[in-house]
């Protein structure tokens, strides 16, 4: 029987009489959808397809750009204290730009310190970390990954983008406020945070617009990965990123609600002069408070916590499914102990919700309920490390492309690995005792979050950046960011373990040195520590400009990368059109998918190095035919 | 690959019908996960009532301060509203829309018949003296009822959009909007839901 | 009351309804939404159930009205018939109102994995004050 001629079209094998068809018919579709993003013979008016758009693809460029900027205002705030606490006291002209009632003369009043402290908390995890994991990178990567032509719920998408947004700005501008913004620490514990300035109110409203947007965005994520992807996509031969995503919607869907709850809660005691959090006979600065009492401040700690610590898995698990597909991609070789890897945070996410009072040791709690949770604790390690060492494993015998990508991933696997060997003492209740609200447990999760989950945020945008525009960001200056950002970043976040085992407590103003305990510690590292912040920013402004001179060439079309799979990956978001027209439809033709993700350099690779994930291999010729394998393949091209 | 999926290369697919493998079309599925987080929400606030109830040296029973007659009478009005929406989706089912109407427009009455009385609820303990501030029961009740209350809320402005504008899809595709009732529909069994718990919870203990 | 709600087989404004498309047998590979696929006489059998639903429910709201505030039984005991009766209404809501008694597995799934998580949240604070040092 002769055999049917078979075309490749781009990445694809097909038969010739199937490809006519579906090219006729995708030539259709894309008229059909031209005719779609006009109205009365106009384009979408700039609103309707920048602003207001239901394409996720769109949304999660909105979030990534309105995430980047919060993330760059929060690490502002960050310098600031940080020249607070490596010359106490000390007046800066920068820090005029606070105003005169909280800066005096360019010197830091320590209410304002604290004010810094809540912010730069609040909005690195909430408006910046969290939105940009999942918010950009889940929602332009997880459709493409899993060969969907969008979200499950496309103008709920554009909902949750549209509840962020104001939350964030709520939140900012509790900055104009003349008593401040918020100040009771990230954690808002009351009573503190009961009796505060207006600035906790504002804090409290903004976080329900941004409990509803994750909500909102959790749902869709869920329902978008099990019911949409493509056929042949199973469970386990979804990205691993995928998986991260699924677990980490998982976590925000159950575990924000308690906070909402609480939030609501703090609310009526603040507004409607409820006593949730108020116990009776609290003092005041000297008087004693008349209200009802009978409330109880660990309540909001046990509701604040229950989602927070869900709430560091959620800043963790996208960044690991970042690092894996990068690793994957530049050891040209599977990742080690996937399926491990799955089960892994798998159980990691449902152990995250029985963990939450490891936070709470210093309280009065009791042996039985102590020692439950330093028994989860300890558990919830282990996932952590199986993820860790599978990627570590997955390094062994691989070709590693030292890409700019792929030094952020590299990087991210030992910074993530003291972050996490560091938690450990803080997971056990006598160790705990020394160290709970010091410096050390400041150090432990900046390890975690910055060179951690910062690092492979990096390592997505360097990564997915030609996926996204059609231009690579720029390799010299993308190593001399990682290089700076990665020698600065030790220096800021490592002496905090030295300061915090020598007792520096946390949320000091002047760092510590009004305690004879931790003076000496404090002066010598402090300094050191501040001018680190500032190399630290120093190299960021290579990215910044790296980042928009390529973006903005890409807006006017001038791509660098014709290839549509530069990085020669296995994925489906590669199968895509490079720089995906920013309106619906990312495959001309729906991928079927074939095989795993991760098949580099697996045995029925020909010409390449690896198999993408949807490439249909022509049957091999029949046996006895006598012709030679490359014969086989020469005859099949046209 | 057959003619039916061709054309979903820009359609979401799976919207009417389910997908084979799971056996939900989105918006169930949808639905389930966000009750599931509704669940949660509630549950953080009973969690509350239990740790303050519990800790605290005395406790009102609640027909001290509460009118539970009234309540009572609210009782039997929001779960006859879930028999309305679920008759009114299955008149829907069977294609008769003007009775799938009737039954929606019924469910709407008899949520804003709960919304008035808790209306007047408020308004008495209000004359009472007793607000927010007074004590934790108080507290609890307001903050409770309160947050339900904003829920039957939204379910009428659902059902007021999916019973006048969102009609017109009756038209267009018949099943997807059969389907919205029904999403709809199980919101409203979980306000109902959280209602069956909250009254004994706060009237009856 | 109940014949004015069923239409018989005739839809009132002549569209045909979706189970008349044979091809959705075909393309779903026999995989039928159940609700969106019965007959009109299973429908009308559903509709006899909800309104037997109904009236368990009256029955059970006033048994439990009666048995706490009529009767002004001591706390604890009427703690546990509220909660008792209210698990039966809730129950009988959640299975027979949102179906969940024939839903399908995935939703059984997530809902339980949401329990488990509840009956946490429900415990944590309460043990914690339960065990604190010096009670």
């Amino acid at each position: 029987m002769a055999q049917r001629k078979q075309l490749r079209v781009g990445t694809q094998w097909l038969y010739v009489d199937d490809a006519e068809r579906i090219l006729r018919d995708a030539i259709r579709l894309r008229e059909e959808e031209e005719h779609r993003n006009r109205i009365e013979g106009h384009v979408l008016p700039w609103y309707r397809r920048w602003l207001f758009s239901t394409d996720h693809k769109v949304i999660g460029l909105q979030y990534g750009f309105t995430a980047l900027c919060f993330l760059l205002f929060g690490f502002s705030l960050m310098i600031l204290m940080r020249l607070q606490l490596g010359w106490p006291g000390h007046a800066f002209n920068v820090m005029k730009v606070l105003g005169e009632n909280r800066a005096p003369g360019g010197v830091l009043l320590p209410e304002a310190y604290n004010q810094l402290g809540a912010m730069h908390g609040t909005i690195m995890v909430f408006l910046a970390i969290v939105p940009l994991a999942v918010g950009a990178f889940g929602n332009y990567i997880v459709p493409l990954q899993i060969g969907a032509p969008d979200m499950a719920f496309p103008k709920l998408n554009m909902a949750s983008y549209w509840c962020y947004l104001p939350g964030g700005l709520i939140m900012l501008s509790s900055f104009a406020l003349p008593s401040g913004t918020a100040n009771s620490g990230w954690t808002s514990y009351p009573p503190l945070s009961d009796i505060a300035t207006i600035g906790q109110t504002f804090w409290l409203v903004g976080m329900i617009f941004l409990i509803t947007s994750s909500l909102l965005g959790s749902v869709n994520f869920i329902v978008t990965i099990v019911q949409l992807r493509a056929k042949g996509m199973t469970f386990m031969r979804l990205p691993f990123f995928v998986w991260a995503q699924f677990v980490t919607s998982f976590l925000l869907l159950l575990a924000f609600p308690p906070l909402e709850a609480a939030g609501i809660l703090q609310l009526m005691d603040r507004v409607a002069h409820t006593n949730f959090f108020l116990p009776s006979g609290l003092v005041v600065s000297g008087q004693i408070l008349h209200n009802a009492g009978g409330g109880n401040p660990l309540l909001w700690q046990h509701l604040f916590w229950f989602l927070a610590h869900p709430e560091v898995y959620v800043l963790i698990l996208p960044a690991m499914g970042i690092v894996a597909e990068v690793i994957a991609n530049n050891t040209r070789k599977p990742l080690w102990g996937y399926r491990s890897m799955v089960g892994s945070v798998v159980f990691l996410g449902f152990m995250s919700f029985v963990v939450w009072a490891h936070h709470m040791f210093l309280t009065g709690m009791g042996t039985l309920i102590s020692a439950f949770f330093q028994t989860t604790t300890m558990i919830i390690s282990i996932p952590s490390v199986i993820v860790l060492s599978a990627l570590f494993l997955s390094l062994w015998g691989a070709s590693i492309r030292f890409t700019t990508p792929m030094l952020f991933a590299l990087a991210f696997l030992p910074m993530f690995g003291i972050g996490g060997l560091t938690g450990l003492p803080l997971g056990l209740a006598t160790a705990d005792l020394h160290l709970h609200d010091t410096y050390y447990v400041i150090g432990h999760f900046h390890y975690v979050v910055a060179p951690g989950t910062i690092f492979a945020m990096f390592a997505g945008i360097y990564y997915w950046f030609p996926k996204i525009s059609g231009r690579k960001l720029n390799d010299f200056w993308g190593r001399v960011h990682f290089w700076g950002s990665f020698v600065c970043i030790n220096g800021v976040f490592f002496p905090m373990f030295l300061q915090g085992l020598a007792g520096v407590s946390r949320r000091l103003y002047d760092g510590g040195i009004q305690y004879a305990h931790a003076k000496a510690i404090a002066e010598q590292t402090n300094p050191f520590m501040s001018i680190c912040a500032i190399g630290l920013l120093t190299f960021q402004v290579p990215f910044i400009i790296n980042f928009f001179t390529n973006a903005f060439l890409a807006l006017r079309g001038k791509r660098n990368v014709t290839d549509p799979n530069p990085w020669q990956a296995t994925t489906l978001d590669w199968a895509a059109t490079t720089s995906p027209p920013l309106g619906h439809g990312n495959f001309a033709v729906l991928p079927v998918v074939q095989r795993g993700p991760y098949e580099y350099n697996a045995p029925e690779c020909t010409t390449d190095d690896y198999l993408p994930q949807h490439l249909v291999l022509p049957a091999p010729p029949p046996s006895g035919g006598g012709m030679l394998p490359e014969a086989a393949v020469a005859q099949r091209e046209i | 690959m057959d003619a039916h999926e061709a054309h979903h290369e820009f359609e979401i697919p799976y919207t009417v019908h389910p997908r084979p493998d799971t056996g939900l079309y989105n918006g169930k599925l949808g639905i389930w996960l966000f009750l599931a987080s509704e669940v949660m929400l509630f549950g953080a606030l009973f969690s509350s009532y239990i740790l303050l109830r519990t800790s605290a040296p005395t406790w009102p029973r609640g027909w001290e301060f509460l009118n539970v007659p009234l309540a009572t009478a609210n009782t039997f009005i929001l779960i006859s509203s879930s028999v309305t929406v679920v008759l009114g989706w299955a008149n829907l089912r069977l294609g008769n829309l003007k009775w799938g109407r009737i039954f929606i427009a019924c469910t709407i009455l008899l949520a804003t018949l709960f919304l008035i009385n808790k209306g007047f609820e408020y308004h008495h303990e209000f004359v009472e003296g007793r607000l927010p501030s007074t004590n934790n029961f108080m507290a609890l009740y307001f903050t409770l009822t309160g947050l339900h209350g904003l829920h039957v809320l939204g379910g009428i402005i659902v059902f007021l959009y999916m019973l006048f504008p969102g009609a017109k899809m009756w038209g267009k595709d018949r099943a997807r909007y059969t389907n919205r009732i029904e999403i709809a529909g199980l919101y409203w069994h979980f306000v109902d839901l959280v209602w069956i718990f909250l009254f004994p919870a706060l009237y009856l203990m | 009351m109940t014949e004015q709600l069923v239409e018989p087989t005739a839809p009132s404004d002549g569209m045909p309804l979706p189970e008349s498309h044979a091809e959705d047998a075909h393309v779903h590979g026999g995989v039928h939404d159940p609700n969106l696929h019965h007959s009109p006489e299973e429908i009308k059998r559903e509709i006899r159930v909800y309104l037997w639903v109904f009236a368990g429910l009256a029955m059970l709201t006033a048994l439990t009205v009666y048995a706490c505030y009529g009767l002004r039984t001591p706390v604890h005991v009427a703690i546990g018939i509220a909660l008792a009766i209210a698990c039966m209404k809730g129950f009988l809501v959640a299975g027979f109102f949102m179906h969940l008694l024939s839903e399908k597995r995935l939703i059984y799934s997530i809902l339980g994995l949401t329990v488990v998580f509840f009956a946490i949240l429900m415990w944590g604070p309460w043990n914690h004050w339960a065990d604190m040092i010096g009670r």
